[in-house]
């Protein structure tokens, strides 16, 4: 199996490594550079858990092969929190809105929101349902990723009642 | 002065920001997959393509050959470990469970060989170099197939894996039945279900030189799983530790470890090696055990005002080649009229082998019983002329009938269901709802309004000796910090958060001085884990006791050694306030000074230390009820459904915290959807699975999903220590009936829904067009 040299930033550090041609994204991301954050769930596209962003955009990385990613820079989960470790935008909007159980679809959920909510996007809640479409969680009913989502296009939430 | 209270660090019924969120949310947890130990290998498995079959002949030499490639072994390897695939009642297995096939496959997945390599990629290599000849024979598919096929196991007398209730037709319920005014019959035929959590299987085995065997593994709770593989393998040199620190999801799935986690630890055992095999989803959606594909007919006798007679159910359920524990589902008939008032009632139900993959559990595994319930009401009040409330008003047990005894012997004391169904319908304006459906069908759009109550069972303990009770070990450590390990395990539950609320409270600590330990099997005593809906009330109960013998031996230690009256002693805010003419405030760490480094100075025979320990077992029962109900819109051009609202009510007891209570409803209620609409492990009629991708077993995306409503107001506390209920499983069993009867009511002008699930628009639009619109498969 022939090796490739990549060279490539990841979380702004500077990786080189000698992969394989048939190496996905997400293996080399997990098992080579350590960022286990980067989750598989169907290695065949549709789950979105592995979702990394690549240039600022939010990709499948069990869809793209390591080599595809030389002189790129990724994102993963890991790299989203500042410096002190405080939570980015959107993982404190998901948590204040209980928008993960099991936490294994999380970070792709985190990674789409976070691409399209960066810099000077101000994209709209449909726009933000749209793309969490394209991510399957077993476990919320995609209840709390809503109100999360609704929230991060900057709409008010009705408050909730408690009867209990 | 003022009286502090006893208590004012408030947590139970708040809406606790979850703990685990912290690690998840940032990439730091740690799942089956991201566990890698020096000199661990990788395992991939060789699978049988065909569903029933002798194996002729196995060669494995060019996978042997292939650099990188450690081992590859058949079941011939793995001989010198037998062990015993118990149930998940550690009863043992009703026909031989093999790791590895033995000369015959038994469903297209059956693992035949395992390669052992470096990495993944050179162990899926290699197994595709492995040779098998098999001889093919006519599988054994469907339900019917069991009834009338070959053995899928020669030598059994039967396919019947389990049976239960009578064959025979019992003449004097026949003579009700037949005699009725009214008698209503459905018949009804249940979709397979995978239950697909986002995170597959998985397992690291690690042997250990100290004889400790250290198992990772991606399960439903570590302490049971260690009593699993202990009693599976029997080996008394050997000690089972297993750690499950995060998983993602299981749903019944990891309740048990399987075929191919259990040739991983022998493997490991054989080889001397930590081997790591972590399920794909191929394998997951065609490898793991599965669930629901059941049968069955319902007879149900009314009297013209729509009071039950009698009734009767045959049922059915595919048990596949090796369940996890061959089963007829007794469960469904215990509580198909537990919460009715019903007469009279008998039932056959039996579970088949057949040469598919084995039957599994799955979030409210006796689910069918509400479906069928709950459909056949409806339509039996459609040709009564009743209103569907009305009938279910005269029909459903309320507060005021109880204590009562259900048909099959189960003591009924608080279910509510009725009381549910009334908080309901304060909000889901029935009447104003008739008028826009009136209007909206003039227009060609045809809406729906369902409805269904259920009562659930939770944390059972009666006569299952796995799942009695639950331990809950509390230490003040010397630093002043509350640990506790507790016996529950999540999978996504947030026991960590809820029993971490249970103990601060309870205690008078802040939330955040509680950490939760609930990860390795070695760190504590004998649990289940996440099983029948029983964490809140079984965990919930032992973090209670244990955390009030804490706070008596604070207040014990704090009045000793500072010569006050236990009674004037309080803990609030972690502090320990005592009351006098000048309040002493000190704080956990000056106690546990003196509890673990002054002895001497504790009251007279007190053990030294802060440490204490309790194992709750709950009563032998606690009962959640519900009403929910939904609107749809049925597209009557494509058959599409769209949800337009669902309500929920419930009574689920006090709650720990209500965010989670409701994310537990609505993941039932997502699975309830997707099990309505998408969802279907399919076969050909060789036994080919043909969902093996996300493209093909459709699982509800954001879409398909509306924003529920809760309402709690029907709430009663239990009879647990707490007032807890389980909602573990709830919104999966009362969803789909729910649904159904929105989409039925919907249709209603266009006949009777035939009820084969799931609901796709082509069997929905052959309804519509009265025509049959082909199948969805082949």
């Amino acid at each position: 199996m022939s090796k490739h040299q990549i060279h490539l930033d990841i979380n702004g550090r500077a990786h080189d490594a000698s992969v394989e041609g048939r190496l996905t994204l997400c293996d080399f991301l997990r098992g080579d550079a350590g960022y286990t954050g980067v989750h598989v769930g169907c290695e065949h596209g549709v789950c979105g858990a592995c979702t990394v962003m690549l240039d600022g955009l939010a990709v499948r990385s069990c869809l793209m092969l390591a080599v595809q990613a030389d002189g790129c820079s990724v994102t993963t989960v890991e790299g989203l929190c500042s410096g002190d470790g405080a939570l980015h935008p959107v993982q404190q909007t998901l948590r204040e809105e209980h928008g993960l159980q099991c936490g294994f679809c999380t970070p792709g959920v985190v990674m789409t929101l976070a691409a399209l909510t960066q810099g000077e996007q101000k994209p709209s809640s449909e726009t933000l349902i749209n793309a969490m479409s394209g991510h399957i969680c077993r476990c919320t009913g995609y209840q709390g990723i809503r109100r999360a989502a609704l929230r991060l296009a900057g709409e008010a939430l009705a408050p909730v009642e408690d009867h209990g | 002065m003022n009286q502090p209270e006893a208590r004012t660090d408030r947590y139970i019924g708040k809406r606790q920001a979850r703990s685990e969120d912290l690690r998840l949310l940032t990439g730091r947890g740690v799942y089956t997959d991201d566990v890698s130990l020096p000199g661990m290998l990788q395992v991939a498995f060789h699978r049988s393509p065909v569903a029933r079959g002798l194996i002729r002949s196995i060669d494995t030499s060019a996978a042997r050959e292939l650099p990188g490639v450690f081992a590859v072994l058949t079941a011939q390897d793995l001989e010198r470990y037998q062990p015993n695939m118990l149930s998940f009642f550690l009863a043992p297995p009703v026909v031989p469970v093999p790791l590895l096939a033995v000369d015959r496959v038994c469903y297209v997945g059956d693992p035949v060989a395992m390669v052992i390599a470096q990495d993944r990629y050179i162990a899926e290599d290699a197994a595709g170099l492995i040779t098998v000849e098999y001889e093919e024979e006519a599988p054994v598919v469907t339900l019917d197939d069991a009834r009338q096929g070959p053995l899928v196991h020669p030598g059994t007398e039967s396919n019947v894996a389990a049976a239960t209730g009578a064959d025979e037709l019992d003449p004097d319920l026949e003579e009700l039945l037949n005699s009725a005014p009214h008698l209503e019959v459905i018949e009804m035929k249940h979709q397979r279900i995978s239950q697909s959590p986002m995170e597959p299987r998985g397992v690291v085995a690690a042997p250990q030189g100290s004889g400790e065997m250290t198992v990772y593994l991606s399960c439903q709770g570590p302490q049971l799983a260690a009593r699993w593989f202990s009693q599976a393998f029997d080996l008394p040199q050997t000690t089972f530790r297993v750690i499950s620190k995060d998983v993602g999801g299981s749903f019944g799935l990891k309740g048990q470890p399987w075929r191919e986690e259990t040739a991983v630890v022998a493997a490991a055992l054989i080889l001397g090696r930590p081997l790591k095999w972590i399920e794909d989803r191929l394998e997951n959606l065609t490898s793991a055990n599965q669930a629901r594909e059941q049968d069955m007919k319902l007879r149900v006798a009314f009297d013209l005002e729509g009071n039950l007679i009698a009734s009767h159910a045959d049922y059915g359920i595919n048990n596949g080649a090796y369940p996890h524990g061959a089963d007829s589902n007794i469960a469904v008939m215990m509580f198909l009229w537990a919460a009715h008032k019903l007469p009279a009632f008998n039932f056959s139900a039996k579970g088949w082998f057949s040469n598919t993959v084995g039957l599994g559990a799955y979030r409210g595994p006796w689910a069918l019983e509400s479906l069928a319930r709950e459909v056949l009401l409806d339509r039996a009040a459609r040709k009564l002329k009743i209103d569907p409330i009305e009938l279910r008003r005269k029909t459903l047990i309320t507060r005021a009938d109880q204590p009562t005894m259900t048909p099959m012997g189960l003591a009924l004391e608080d279910i509510s269901p009725a009381e549910c169904l009334e908080e309901l319908l304060k909000k889901v304006d029935v009447a104003a709802f008739r008028i826009e459906q009136a209007e909206a069908r003039k227009q060609g759009r045809y809406l729906g309004l369902g409805f269904a109550t259920y009562i659930e069972p939770t944390a059972g303990t009666a006569g299952v000796i796995v799942l009695i009770s639950e331990s809950c070990h509390i230490r003040i450590e010397p630093t002043g910090k509350v640990s506790a390990v507790v016996s529950t395990h999540s999978q996504g539950h947030g026991t960590q958060t809820t029993m971490a609320q249970v103990i601060a409270e309870r205690l008078g600590v802040p939330f955040e001085d509680v950490t939760v330990y609930e990860d390795d099997s070695s760190r504590g005593g004998y649990g289940s884990g996440a099983y029948g809906s029983r964490q809140a009330v079984a965990g919930g109960g032992a973090c209670i006791r244990a955390a009030d013998l804490m706070a008596d031996k604070i207040r014990a230690i704090a009045a000793h050694v500072f010569e006050a009256r236990p009674e004037d002693v309080f803990i609030r805010g972690g502090k320990v306030h005592i009351l006098g003419a000048r309040e002493q405030v000190y704080s956990l760490r000056d106690i546990a000074d003196v509890a673990y480094a002054e002895p001497e100075r504790l009251p007279e025979g007190m053990e030294a230390g802060l440490e204490t320990q309790y194992r709750y077992c709950p009563p032998a029962l606690t009962l959640t009820s519900a009403a929910h109900a939904c609107v749809v819109e049925v597209d009557v051009d494509t058959g599409f459904v769209r949800i337009l609202r669902w309500v929920s009510s419930e009574d689920v007891g006090n709650m720990i915290n209500p965010a989670v209570v409701e994310g537990q409803v609505a993941g039932g209620l997502a699975q309830a959807i997707g099990q309505v609409l998408f969802e279907e492990v399919s076969y050909d009629a060789r036994g080919n699975p043909t969902a093996v991708t996300y493209k093909d077993y459709m699982l509800p995306t954001i879409f398909d999903v509306p924003v529920f409503e809760y309402l709690h107001g029907a709430s009663a506390p239990s009879q647990t220590e707490g007032g807890f209920r389980g909602v573990g499983e709830g919104g999966c069993i009362v969803g789909p009936p729910t649904l159904v009867n929105a989409i039925a009511d919907a249709l209603a002008p266009f006949g009777e829904l035939k009820l084969e699930f799931p609901l796709t628009p082509p069997r929905l639009l052959e309804l519509i067009e009265g025509r049959p619109m082909g199948r969805r498969h082949g």
